[in-house]
């Protein structure tokens, strides 16, 4: 067993798949010797090249087109997107050419957007954003969103080696975290299978990225409280393993979603329509959905922590279905 | 390529593109085309110019450069009447079609949104050094997205086999270049990238011929991407069922005098040999392909919608 930062095992992992696969190469801004804003490729270029981790100009939906097609044409580029909320210079790439080319063209695009969500670092509006949203409902692009090294690592190899466009979510808060994994790297973990972090008997919490992180910690203090809580990390948001989420929601009876995003139009509304769907007659109470407020998350200190969720907030919700 | 196949390719373009018009007015295909009428020297002219290996990306009046680089009218034909035997099973249309076999990745429908298509095409082809160019098509109208700002700059600094060439028809749907853009000449552009712009007479098929083989020749060999401006005319309206209520019918009248298969029937006629009766066998054998390509699309079979299931993913 090893302690390792979420930042360090993508890097061993980006390393591990440029060495397996010579078609597998990076490309984004300050990725080369910079190593990346959150140094995520530092020091790879050493050992690949810049032919193989290759700086590209401020140049999101160029950079983003020419990827896919480099990727139809036989690569397997893996793109850095510096900010999450820069992604939507790209968007017309992503919906309109990439998530196109196999239902329409039957063609395969092996490609893989690393971006970093989130906010608490007091970046601002416009470095602080969960976007996932925006592609959630784009049929054609898949979605991974690991909270542990270990999850970081298994689902990034799955990406490199899928042959679909997807998006690879590393949120910023996550890299500096210490993880007790394995020696080696893990296996691929399977796209599509939902992670039960913790068996309970209460209430369901499913959450993703760094509010999968939040909701473990939550349940630590709700155990205190005598609450078992059952924590569902989705791995994926796309495909979403609703089984996973549904059969937990029959044991519970109770169910809450926690999202970083603004609460209006998340992901979180969709997995509640899709469990109400599935599972209503189990349900005691509404599902509930905790998230930030319809607002761009501010800057300063106080005001970035009153809008994004919180240990605190995640167990007074949790609280509130099991005994209010 | 053989002048008389030239010939032929540009006089099935046309009958192609004129039959759309044709089945649309009759309600025969529904949906959108975009046709190229007017525009064929330069699909050929580049076709003719390319290798084998070549590649090929489009705009949504992709039609021409489809059948220059050796799409089966047939197919083409059935993608637009929505039939299963379309290049794209029914599921694209006109402005989604690529065959990957004739090195074609067509468009998707966004203007200019495959010249970053076409760029990363060439960075493969550069990463594996086949010596494969990529001829990214796009009007004057797409010359405005930013994308195109951005890809050029990349595949200078980067030296990429690939050549762009903006089809300057006069028109970005129905904003006239002198109201679309700031500086009128767009081979200046290039200048921007350090690279070179030329421009030729987009109606002359020989001289598109000879400058894309020219430019094709260099960037292969790694000096980088060319912008090539052909200056041209679409004699049809921006999509089916335009008006076109932007321009004058004198100017369309004076635009047919420069008809590019006029000019090289002219051309052809230079050799005494090449009388009228052998055009006319050429224009009957590309009306034979047209109509066959007609016959085949209305006996072709719908698409199953059952047949969506489960080809969103690879």
């Amino acid at each position: 067993m090893r302690t390792i930062t979420f930042t360090q095992i993508l890097r061993e992992t980006l390393a591990a798949e440029l060495r397996r696969d010579p078609s597998v190469f990076l490309m984004g801004e300050d990725i080369g010797v910079y190593g990346g804003a959150f140094g995520v490729t530092r020091g790879l270029i050493h050992e690949f090249g810049p032919a193989r981790v290759r700086d590209t100009p401020i140049s999101e939906q160029a950079l983003t087109g020419i990827a896919i097609g480099a990727a139809v044409a036989g690569q397997r580029p893996v793109i850095e997107f510096m900010f999450m909320d820069f992604i939507t210079l790209a968007v017309d790439q992503l919906v309109n050419m990439a998530a196109k080319l196999h239902p329409i063209y039957g063609l395969s695009c092996p490609l893989v957007f690393r971006a970093p969500p989130g906010g608490g670092r007091g970046y601002g509006a416009t470095h602080s954003q969960s976007l996932e949203r925006l592609f959630a409902g784009i049929p054609g692009i898949k979605i991974a969103a690991p909270s542990t090294a270990t999850d970081a690592s298994g689902l990034l190899q799955t990406a490199i080696r899928d042959n679909n466009p997807i998006l690879f979510l590393e949120h910023k808060l996550l890299y500096p975290q210490r993880f007790e994994t394995e020696d080696t790297l893990p296996q691929p973990i399977p796209f599509g299978k939902a992670k039960t972090v913790r068996e309970g008997t209460d209430v369901t919490i499913v959450a993703w990225s760094y509010m999968s992180h939040l909701s473990r910690q939550a349940a630590t203090h709700l155990a205190e409280e005598g609450i078992e809580a059952e924590i569902i990390d989705l791995l994926t948001l796309n495909p979403l393993d609703i089984g996973t989420l549904a059969e937990s929601a029959k044991r519970t009876g109770r169910v809450m979603i926690v999202e970083e995003g603004p609460k209006t139009g998340g992901f979180a509304a969709e997995i509640a329509a899709q469990l109400f769907e599935c599972a209503s007659d189990y349900l005691e109470k509404p599902i509930r959905r905790l998230a930030s407020p319809d607002f761009p998350i501010p800057s300063a200190k106080n005001l970035e922590a009153a809008c994004i969720p919180t240990v605190p907030g995640i167990v007074a919700l949790a609280r509130e279905l099991v005994e209010g | 390529m053989d002048t008389f196949r030239a010939y032929e390719l540009m006089l099935t373009i046309r009958y192609f593109e004129e039959a759309i018009e044709r089945l649309f007015l009759e309600g025969r295909i529904m949906g959108t085309a975009h046709t190229c009428i007017g525009q064929e020297a330069v699909a050929v002219g580049v076709a003719a110019a390319l290798e084998p290996r070549d590649a090929m990306t489009t705009t949504h009046r992709g039609h021409g450069h489809f059948l220059a680089r050796g799409a089966d009218a047939g197919r083409a034909m059935a993608e637009l009447f929505g039939r299963e035997t379309g290049y794209s099973h029914g599921r694209g249309g006109s402005q989604m079609m690529m065959d990957p076999s004739l090195g074609f990745y067509g468009a998707n429908g966004i203007t200019g949104g495959s010249i970053p298509f076409a760029s990363g095409v060439a960075l493969d082809a550069q990463i594996r050094g086949t010596g494969r160019v990529t001829a990214c098509f796009f009007g004057d109208g797409a010359s405005n997205q930013g994308v195109f700002h951005e890809s050029l700059n990349i595949a200078a600094l980067w030296k990429l086999p690939v050549l762009y060439i903006v089809e300057n028809n006069g028109y970005a749907m129905s904003t006239s270049t002198a109201r679309g853009l700031a500086n009128p000449h767009i081979t200046d552009r290039a200048a921007a990238y350090g690279i070179p712009g030329v421009t030729v007479d987009g109606n002359d098929f020989f001289a598109v011929r000879d400058a894309v083989a020219t430019l094709a020749d260099s960037a292969r060999k790694g000096n980088g991407p060319a912008l090539l401006e052909c200056v041209t005319y679409r004699l049809s309206g921006h999509s089916r069922g335009d008006p076109r209520v932007y321009r004058t019918r004198e100017e369309e009248a004076s635009a047919r005098l420069n008809d590019p298969i006029l000019r090289m029937e002219i051309a052809l006629k230079k050799n005494p040999a090449t009388n009228d009766e052998v055009l006319a066998a050429h224009r009957q054998s590309a009306q034979e392909r047209i109509d066959s390509a007609v016959r085949f699309a209305e006996d072709s079979p719908l698409p199953d919608p059952a047949s969506l299931a489960g080809t969103l993913f690879a």
